[in-house]
Order: C-alpha cells, then sequence, then structure tokens
C-alpha cells in the first residue's frame, strides 16, 4: 500500500466538506445554516481543485530564486488551477454576500428564517 | 424517511464521484501541455515572476473582467436590495458604545492594514497575492473601521467614484493592449523590464492597482450597505 502524503489528507478534507456542505444545503431549515452549507461546500471545491493541481515534489509557481528559470517547467506545480480557484473564491464571496443580504430581506419581511415558511415558489 | 434516503442517495453518488479526484493526487508526475509553455514562455512573453499572476491577468485576462464584473454585480445587487427607505438620522441613541480598546487599537492598526493591502496589490506580479486578496484586506480595515466606529457613515460617493474610474481605467488599458500591442489586454504595451523587479511585467502591475481599488471599494460598499440596514429595526 502507497504512503498516504499530505496533498491526499488534502483533498480527503475537501472532499468530505464538500459532502459536509451538501448534507447542510439539503438538510438544513434555517436559511443562515443552508448558507454555511454552502459556504463549505465552495471552500471543499476549491481545496480539492488546488489538490488536483498538485504534482509531486513541485514547488509554487513563483519563478523566484528557488526556482531554475530555464527548467522551471520540471520544477513547478501547475499554476492553472490556482488560477481559476483565485477566480471561484472572489465569486463564491460574492455570491454568499448576495445570499445573506437575500436572506436579512426575507426575515425582514415574513419575521422568519425557516425555510419550510416560504412556499411561494412550491407547485 | 424517503427524504431521508434520498438525501444519502444523493450524498452518496457524490461521494463516489468525488473519490474519483483522490486517484488524481500526484498521479501526473509532470504538468500537461498548457502549463508547460505557461511555466517555459511565461517570463518572457509576460515578465511576471508570479505564474498565477500572468494567467489571471494576461494570458486569462477576460476571465478576470467577467469576473470584476461579476463581483460588481453582486455588489450592486446588494446595495439596490437593502437600499433603505429614508434614513432617518436618530440611530445614534441606539447603538452600543464601543469598549476603548477596540477604538484605540483600531486607530493604530487600520492605516498599517491599508498599507498591507496596497503592498499587496502592488507586488502581485512577484509575490503571492494580487488585487483581489489586496482589496480584501482593504475592505477588512473598512470594517475594523466602522466595528470601532458604528455610527460613522461611510462617504458612497468617493466609493463609488474610486470604483467607476478603477473599473474604466481596467477596460481602457485592456482597450490599448489592442491599440499598442497585440490584442487585448496584452501587457506589454509598457514594456516587460528586468524580470523580478517592482517595476516590470508590462501593464500588470497598473492593472492590478485598479482591480485591487476596484475590489477594495466594491467589497467596501457591500459592507456599509450591510451596515446601514443593521441600524434600522429589524
Amino acid at each position: 500500500m502507497e504512503q498516504i502524503s499530505l496533498s491526499h489528507i488534502a483533498i480527503i478534507a475537501g472532499i468530505l466538506l464538500i459532502l459536509i456542505g451538501l448534507w447542510g444545503i439539503l438538510t438544513k431549515h434555517n436559511i443562515i445554516r443552508m448558507i454555511v452549507g454552502f459556504s463549505l461546500f465552495d471552500t471543499g471545491i476549491h481545496i480539492v481543485m488546488v489538490g488536483v493541481g498538485y504534482v509531486k515534489g513541485k514547488t509554487a509557481p513563483i519563478l523566484d530564486e528557488a526556482v531554475n528559470l530555464k527548467n522551471a517547467a520540471q520544477e513547478i506545480v501547475d499554476p492553472l488551477p490556482q488560477a481559476l480557484v483565485l477566480t471561484a473564491i472572489v465569486i463564491g464571496l460574492g455570491i454568499t454576500a448576495l445570499m445573506l443580504a437575500y436572506a436579512l430581506r426575507l426575515y425582514q419581511r415574513n419575521k422568519t428564517l425557516d425555510i419550510k415558511n416560504f412556499n411561494d415558489l412550491k407547485w | 424517511m424517503l427524504k431521508k434516503i434520498f438525501v444519502l442517495a444523493i450524498l452518496a453518488v457524490f461521494a463516489v464521484m468525488l473519490f474519483r479526484s483522490y486517484g488524481l493526487v500526484g498521479a501526473n508526475e509532470e504538468l500537461n501541455e498548457i502549463a508547460t509553455r505557461y511555466a517555459q514562455k511565461g517570463p518572457e512573453e509576460v515578465g511576471a515572476a508570479n505564474l498565477v499572476t500572468a494567467v489571471i491577468v494576461t494570458y486569462r485576462g477576460l476571465d478576470t473582467l467577467g469576473e470584476v464584473t461579476i463581483l460588481f454585480l453582486a455588489a450592486s445587487i446588494i446595495g439596490f436590495f437593502l437600499k433603505t427607505k429614508q434614513q432617518n438620522e436618530k440611530t445614534s441613541e441606539n447603538v452600543r458604545k464601543t469598549s476603548e480598546i477596540l477604538e484605540t487599537a483600531a486607530r493604530v492598526i487600520t492605516p498599517v492594514i491599508f498599507l498591507f493591502g496596497v503592498y499587496v496589490f502592488i507586488n502581485g506580479h512577484l509575490t503571492p497575492g494580487g488585487g483581489f486578496q489586496g482589496g480584501a484586506i482593504l475592505a477588512s480595515g473598512l470594517v475594523l473601521m466602522l466595528l470601532a466606529n458604528p455610527v460613522k457613515k461611510v462617504n458612497h460617493t468617493i466609493i463609488s467614484l474610486l470604483e467607476s474610474i478603477s473599473g474604466f481605467s481596467f477596460l481602457l488599458l485592456g482597450v490599448l493592449g489592442i491599440i499598442l500591442a497585440d490584442g487585448f489586454l496584452d501587457n506589454t504595451i509598457l514594456g516587460t523590464g528586468d524580470f523580478g523587479e517592482l517595476i516590470s511585467a508590462g501593464a500588470i502591475p497598473i492593472i492590478y492597482i485598479f482591480i485591487g481599488l476596484k475590489v477594495g471599494s466594491e467589497l467596501s460598499g457591500i459592507v456599509s450597505n450591510l451596515q446601514k440596514t443593521q441600524k434600522e429595526e429589524i
């Protein structure tokens, strides 16, 4: 059996975060808790994406003294997933803020945060 | 009961689907074609020591423009959504006074936080960091200011002016890339300079300064909108 490395632990943590977040979204009745679940889901996906871009034994994609410029492709991990995750973090932040503002408005109007009391869209 | 089974089934499907990515970790011994090209050609084409920055601002600059647009959209929807009716001025009495420690500490720390935020986005092409992170740090400085002085009103004119100017300048730099260099958001309009120096990588530091200011002012706008709504009795 091969050794479990740090990156495997990171990916397991990411997968667990995704599942916990999904569970929270599906089972919780309080809107704030659903938003927390969404946030966990988001974070888990980021961890899994960065973990998948990892290349064994390579360093961060920043070309300073630690990296030989001629041989950079052999010494760094994939910069692309990291760039995409950076994009995803910012968008996740915007969406979380939007959901919280929506939750605030719903609470102001209906004085409740229980999702069971909102059945306007139920057919 | 049926609901619980459904939830479990969905979780199981997701777990199986995601577990496949477990096998991908460390499976590839070397970079794929695109990443190899970025690593080999990046330093001479873009001149940024931080390859992630090179990918974000230049190679996939259009994505970043979309991202900034999404953030702007989120901020403006929040502003529209939380729009308060007739701001009444009698808010100051019912706000609890903040503690001496927080107030004094905020006075000392806030300038340092702002300075750090500016440092992070100016050095985005050399060290980990960049416009988005620096902007978030700027906004966190504003949060500390508001915590220390909850009745303080944030000047929305300055925030929206800053935001529009930096957004417009970002676009303008992109269009200048079409005219002076090879395409939209090409950073070589200013010459790539010495690799690894502060003034290098063409337009990347300038673009990141604008992105940092824009993100900082957008997040500050969100925070101050939420703060204004909080003042109304809920």
